[in-house]
């Protein structure tokens, strides 16, 4: 067992803290994210009325902040753990059988990624959303059919690598098919690298649906994203910085946690980037 | 000039590619008429422009007269503007292209020399201090930072112009914000390119003919270690492109980013697409530029051509 | 000074005398001594993890930055190395005190061609110093110098490269010159010229060789004299062919033995030394090859024997050396 320094733990604590506030939105908000109140318009962190109380302040419609960072860490988590489950599943599939088909299948393959990869990927999205319209499902869809090229690389090239290795020969020799042998002995043994790639996507995938968002493309009103939150904030940046700095901050945080984790994992899988 | 050959066909698939998948994305709503007309149109009219712009034909024929206009150079009329589209975007390209150009002065002013130094004094404060400054770096959404620089720079201390493109000053900014992500992944590959150069014999061997640590690096290191930094420099002049479109939307800066969203709340598509398509050929322009390039910085290569 | 030297000092060009050098509290060189002569060749021979290329790492002063010298001198003609500012240490290097690599093809810049670099021992541009260059191209036998001159490391073979390393080392014309396993990396023909043109441009011009290797073969064609080092120590020094031809330490007497000979495979098995060198970690003691050694006893457990002489210009560091 290896003792975790403290920065690791602090990490750690970051990432738990994000999923515990998107899981438990309902019950650590004391507000309704959605209700209005036209009274309360862009009030400072630190309000309090007769009936209730605004720690971190109200949005231009009155809205509790802190229930909306919440709802919004919730927004964040799931489109970028939805996205990146259909991204890893569309770029590992294909990499597989690129790797242990070859030949045609893998020049295609290949081809496609740089193809992909020659798009620059918030421009993608946005295109596509524009086209599609914006909206959750249409985010998760985008953002994981945009986003597989990455894992497509790894998995072709790890595959090569395990492909040649005498177990998996000799497993093929004793007739095992190609489903089995990629599932049960190629899969396991490049899920390191697939992690890290997941991982470092993951925070890309925080960053693109705020992106999105604050562009208007992505989680739409009155639903909150950290993203949208900041769009409004933008407007209103000199009367009502609360608006911008707090999510901002959430954002920036997360996505700090999630590379400083992604950093750790590859360290753990391929100690020769040990410190790189 | 075999290699320089599979280069250049390599480009010209990445470019066909791009194209279809545009072609197929701005199909993907079903009938692409929809996203061209002016809101408020009437069944008749629709029908019309559906006829007029040839999207009543099989999907094939769309795809080869697509294909052919464009060949032609022909990106077609705004039907919310009533104007070409290539006038529209080229009018925005420079604001851009300055954007972009900032950003880079500030990523590889800052990010090359930061990767060195944190190579060259690896395990010391120094580079603890710089690795903390680029991991913030690339973690930063660009709207926030940008925002928190209106908020500091321009309204608490008045410093800069918080919006527009008057002057320098206004470009300042934006070209800090848009080049952090970019400063971060130069400075990340400077400092591997750098360490993987230190480790190798010809430093300890130039070292033993009398070089000081320094000259071995200037004279020897930088060169070879440029290599890989070259690749990704090209790389990210494309994403640069790409940011631009949140931090002219921040900054209000009217460069093709802003047109896009711009051109999306109008619904005038032909616009996106064709912003698409120039960003895309700039970013496999600037691949097929590094890969020129390394020929230049290494002979290896440049007699294998 | 508490090794003996058999010879003059004021014939040395270099002089090491009980060189320490420690991984933090962990000895790997523990005091050794020897010294090289004016166009004499000296081997430091011993295997691998033994501390010669440390040795020689710490001679050139370019230890990596994790091994400390924690004790001993080293002298260069008249002038300790040890107390000499960085500045003065790096004007010495090259012009008095020079190296070559076991990997030549990787101790070249690939980027920069072979002329500039031999330039650089000169502290010169190649322009003004190219007629010296190419001379020195053409002694150490590269054949069309005025074309290799231009050429890049990749463009040459690995025996060329070290040839072209030779010319960097030699062409300031330093009085000692550190070869480290100069001949490891290449084809066993190469490795013949190769030594051969290191012994005759050694003789020469007077320059003063320490050559690491962990070869024995090597140590016969081309040494003059060898310095046999066991787990961080000098084991036992003297001419070559006195040592080869009657080993002192039992140490050295099995190394001779495992060199295949071609009378002896048919006859017999080729001698293997038993057990394995003992990590710096858990050196003991007392005679650090005593837990292999089929002469030793209760005595080189406990005490470490120091190196003494035992015949005519050799020293041996053992209780019982073999036929004494």
């Amino acid at each position: 067992m290896r003792r975790i320094s403290w920065g690791t733990a602090l990490i750690f604590a970051g990432l738990l803290a994000f999923m515990v506030a998107a899981v438990g939105a309902d019950v650590f908000a004391s507000n309704d994210p959605l209700r209005q109140s036209l009274l309360l318009r862009l009030r400072p962190p630190g309000t309090a009325t007769a009936t209730a109380y605004f720690p971190l302040g109200t949005d231009d419609l009155g809205r509790d902040l802190l229930a909306r960072i919440l709802y919004g860490a919730r927004a964040s988590l799931m489109v970028a753990a939805l996205s990146v489950s259909v991204s890893l599943l569309v770029g590992v599939t294909l990499g597989l059988m690129a790797g242990w088909f070859g030949g045609w299948v893998s020049i295609i393959a290949m081809r496609a990624v740089d193809t992909m990869l020659s798009i620059p990927a918030i421009l993608l999205a946005v295109l596509t959303v524009a086209v599609l319209g914006p909206g959750f499902f249409n985010l998760v869809l985008v953002l994981g059919l945009t986003r597989w090229p990455r894992y497509t690389r790894v998995a072709y090239a790890q595959t090569l690598q395990v492909a040649a290795l005498p177990y998996v020969r000799a497993a093929e020799m004793a007739g095992c098919g190609p489903g089995r042998i990629l599932l049960r002995h190629v899969l396991p043994n490049i899920a390191g690298p697939l992690m890290v790639v997941a991982t470092s996507e993951f925070g890309l995938m925080i960053l693109f649906e705020a992106s999105l968002s604050f562009l208007g493309l992505g989680i739409q009103p009155p639903y909150p994203s950290w993203g949208s939150i900041m769009s409004v904030g933008r407007q209103y940046v000199v009367r009502a910085w609360w608006l911008t700095a707090f999510p901002g901050a959430c954002l920036f945080g997360v996505v700090l946690c999630v590379n400083l984790f992604g950093d750790w994992l590859r360290d753990r899988v391929d100690p020769r980037s040990q410190g790189r | 000039m075999p290699e320089l050959k599979s280069r250049l066909l390599q480009a010209l698939i990445a470019i066909f590619g791009v194209l279809t998948i545009v072609f197929f994305i701005m199909r993907l709503s079903g009938d692409p008429t929809l996203l061209l007309v002016p809101d408020g149109a009437t069944a008749e009219q629709i029908a019309a422009l559906r006829h007029a712009l040839g999207f009543d034909r099989p999907l094939l024929v769309q795809y080869g007269a697509y294909l052919l206009d464009l060949a032609r150079l022909d990106l077609g009329e705004s039907l919310v503007q009533h104007a070409p589209v290539a006038g529209i975007v080229a009018e925005r390209i420079p604001y851009t292209m300055a954007l972009a150009g900032g950003a880079l002065l500030v990523a590889l002013g800052v990010g090359l020399p930061a990767g060195l130094a944190m190579a060259v004094w690896r395990g010391t404060w120094l580079e603890r201090a710089l690795a903390g400054f680029v991991l913030a770096g690339q973690s930063l959404p660009t709207f926030w930072s940008g925002l928190l620089m209106i908020l500091f720079f321009g309204v608490y201390l008045g410093w800069l112009p918080t919006s527009g493109s008057d002057d320098l000053a206004s470009l300042v900014m934006p070209s800090v914000a848009l080049g952090a992500i970019t400063m971060s992944s130069f400075a990340r590959m400077t400092r591997i390119a750098v360490l993987d150069e230190l480790s190798r014999d010809y430093v300890a061997a130039g070292r033993a003919r009398g070089l000081s640590y320094g000259a071995v690096i200037l004279r020897h290191v930088l060169r070879n270690a440029a290599i890989p930094v070259v690749t990704i420099a090209a790389l990210e002049v494309g994403n640069l492109l790409a940011g631009a479109v949140i931090v002219e939307t921040v900054f209000a800066w009217p460069g093709i980013g802003q047109l896009a969203i711009q051109s999306i709340a109008s619904r005038d598509f032909l616009v996106v697409q064709t912003i698409v398509l120039f960003v895309s050929m700039v970013y496999i322009s600037m691949n097929l530029l590094a890969d020129l390039a390394y020929g230049v910085i290494d002979p290896r290569i440049r007699r294998d051509r | 000074m508490t090794a003996l030297s058999v010879r003059d000092l004021s014939l040395a060009a270099l002089a090491v005398r009980d060189l320490s050098l420690a991984i933090g509290r962990t000895n790997i060189v523990d005091a050794i001594s020897f010294d090289v002569a004016p166009g004499e060749v000296l081997a430091l021979v011993g295997e691998s993890g033994c501390g010669k290329s440390v040795t020689a790492q710490a001679i050139m002063r370019l230890l990596p930055a994790a091994i400390r010298q924690t004790g001993g001198e080293i002298t260069l003609g008249a002038t300790s190395l040890s107390n000499l500012s960085a500045r003065a240490m790096r004007d010495l290097r090259g012009r008095q005190i020079a190296m070559i690599f076991q990997e030549p093809q990787s101790a070249l810049d690939p980027l920069a061609t072979v002329g500039n670099q031999i330039a650089e021992a000169l502290r010169q541009p190649l322009a003004r110093v190219r007629a010296e260059v190419r001379q020195m191209l053409v002694e150490v036998g590269i054949s069309d110098p005025d074309r290799r001159i231009d050429q890049h490391p990749f463009e040459l073979s690995g025996g060329m490269c070290q040839r072209v390393m030779i010319a960097i080392a030699l062409i300031a014309r330093p009085a000692v010159l550190i070869a480290d396993e100069p001949t490891t990396a290449l084809d066993v023909t190469i490795q013949a010229q190769i030594l051969a043109l290191l012994r005759r441009l050694a003789a020469e011009r007077q320059t003063a060789v320490v050559l690491i290797t962990h070869d024995m073969g090597v140590v016969a064609d081309i040494a003059d004299r060898v310095a046999v080092m066991y787990a961080g120590r000098v084991a036992e020094t003297g001419p070559t062919a006195a040592v080869f031809a009657t080993p002192a330490h039992p140490y050295t007497a099995l190394l001779l033995a495992s060199i295949p000979r071609l009378s002896d495979v048919p006859k017999s098995a080729l001698a293997v030394i038993d057990g394995q060198v003992p990590q710096p970690a858990d050196y003991g003691t007392g005679c650090r090859f005593a837990g292999r050694c089929p002469r030793g006893d209760r005595r080189c457990v406990a005490e470490t024997p120091a190196l003494g002489p035992v015949a005519d210009g050799r020293l041996v560091a053992c209780f019982h050396p073999v036929g004494g």
